[in-house]
């Protein structure tokens, strides 16, 4: 192990590349289980069984779905723009996936006496003694979650559809609304930590210091703003069927249709992930780092989903009147509350 | 207004824990009641159809889909030595049950009825004598 790039030995590469696929694979994994899930949970909460034939109780029916969207008839419409159409599935779906790259996982693992912090982005500093990682991984996944929205307006407008169009518009408008609800909402955060460091703020919260009970109403806003911003129910008016047909997605088929849910459900993940780190203590518990991380990022996507079974869809002017008349103040409330006991 | 929103998450867990009503249906078939409409069939007496081809039910028939042609049998009796059902065109209506004036005629609770091709739609007599 002598050979050495940039001052650091060869199987701290070898270890940077492993994590990177290891979490990519397992959120993968997770995208299409969480489909899923998805049908399994609300058919029972409508006290039906959802799939149950391909496999055992239908647990094969992601890799079918996959399969059968593989094989599909690609249709691009004639009068679309091309390149703006075969790009936008897949500005919607990287940001999505490289939000997780900030996101720490578990705690440091020592390799053949190396030390590796379970967080993409991030290395440990031997020479310092400890976890160095982006210091602005919160803006990081503010930034990349207001890109993922360029993908769903970019596929409205190239369709050369007007239910396309609005579809995309209506998402960049949500976007708008519910990304500075939701940014506010984490500057409690922030004010308590003192940093925009994720390692830090999870740090924070070890033994059950959880900022969800520190800042009990910035955890409901943050998590229920980011419903609202990566189009979950009951806040996915962008392909709201019953006035869009299927919204920016209305054109897409097969595969590049498969992305954009692909995307919808990675985002879902990073959301709930990005939730747990900051307000449920991130891979602090009872179990081991890793576990207690997933318990946690799982039991928030159950929530998405059991949300999704209850709710109804929100039209859309009571969609931007809860975002601007009560999500927004109720954050700044929150910031001037949290700035006079911090001051206190 | 949080309230019912609790609310609503609480019923909706509460339905998470009971048991599906889902039939599974090619595997379960449901039970169909007695008065169930399906498909038709002509009852047997003595080892032959009831029938004595009155003309009755193509006549009461609002959907026109019965065709019957009467036949003279060695007694000199009448009897329907043609009787087809339009399946595609039959509305389920039971009117000519009701019409036929020998009891002759009866709906069963057979409802699969998918077919591949229109002419199987057709159901001649053959396929509607009652199988016991």
């Amino acid at each position: 192990m002598g050979y050495e790039i940039l001052g650091l030995p060869m199987a701290y590469y070898i270890a940077m590349v492993a994590k990177v696929l290891v979490v990519f694979v397992f959120v993968l994994l997770t995208v299409a289980y969480a489909t899923y899930a998805e049908r399994k949970i609300i058919g029972h909460m409508q006290v039906r069984l959802g799939p149950m034939r391909t496999g055992w109780h239908g647990l094969l029916q992601p890799i079918a779905d996959g399969l059968k969207l593989f094989f599909k008839e690609e249709i691009i419409p004639s009068q679309s723009n091309k390149f703006a159409f075969l790009i936008a599935p897949l500005i919607a779906l990287v940001p999505a996936f490289i939000s997780f790259a900030v996101i720490p996982f578990g705690d440091t693992v020592e390799i053949a006496g190396y030390k590796i912090p379970l967080q993409i982005a991030a290395y440990y500093d031997t020479a310092a003694g400890k976890v160095i990682d982006i210091n602005v991984g919160v803006l990081y996944i503010l930034a990349l979650a207001s890109v993922g929205v360029y993908g769903i307006v970019l596929a409205g407008w190239a369709s050369n559809s007007k239910y396309s169009l609005l579809g995309g518009l209506r998402s960049s408008a949500q976007m708008i609304s519910y990304e500075l609800a939701a940014g506010l909402s984490i500057i409690a955060v922030f004010m308590l930590s003192e940093s925009l460091s994720l390692q830090k703020i999870v740090a924070d919260q070890a033994g059950f210091g959880w900022y969800a009970f520190k800042q009990p109403l910035a955890f409901i806003l943050f998590f229920i703003c980011s419903l609202a911003e990566i189009n979950r129910t009951p806040f996915d008016l962008p392909e709201a069927e019953s006035e869009l047909v299927s919204g920016f997605c209305t054109e897409y088929s097969s595969m590049k249709y498969a992305m954009f849910f692909m995307a919808e459900y990675a985002n879902m993940i990073t959301v709930c992930a990005v939730t747990t780190t900051l307000f449920l203590g991130g891979w602090h518990g009872p179990f081991p780092p890793v576990i207690n991380f997933i318990a946690k990022v799982y039991f928030l996507i159950f929530t998405c989903m059991w949300i999704r079974a209850t709710y109804p869809r929100y039209r859309y002017d009571q969609l931007m009147r809860l975002g601007w008349k009560v999500f927004l103040p109720l954050s700044l409330l929150n910031i001037v509350a949290t700035g006079v006991v911090v001051a206190l | 207004m949080i309230v019912p929103l609790l609310k609503g998450l609480k019923i909706t867990l509460s339905h998470l824990f009971q048991k599906p009503i889902t039939l599974q249906y090619p595997d379960e078939k449901p039970q169909v009641s007695p008065n169930f409409r399906g498909l038709h069939a002509l009852k047997v007496s003595h080892d032959r159809a009831k029938c004595v081809a009155c003309y009755l039910c193509p006549t009461v028939c609002p959907a026109k889909c019965i065709t019957v042609e009467a036949g003279e049998d060695q007694n000199h009796d009448k009897y329907a030595e043609r009787y087809e059902i339009d399946m595609l065109r039959c509305i389920f209506c039971g009117y000519c049950v009701e019409a036929c004036p020998v009891d002759a005629l009866k709906m069963t609770g057979e409802f699969e009825l998918a077919n591949y091709k229109r002419e199987d739609f057709v159901f001649i007599k053959e396929r509607l004598l009652e199988k016991r």
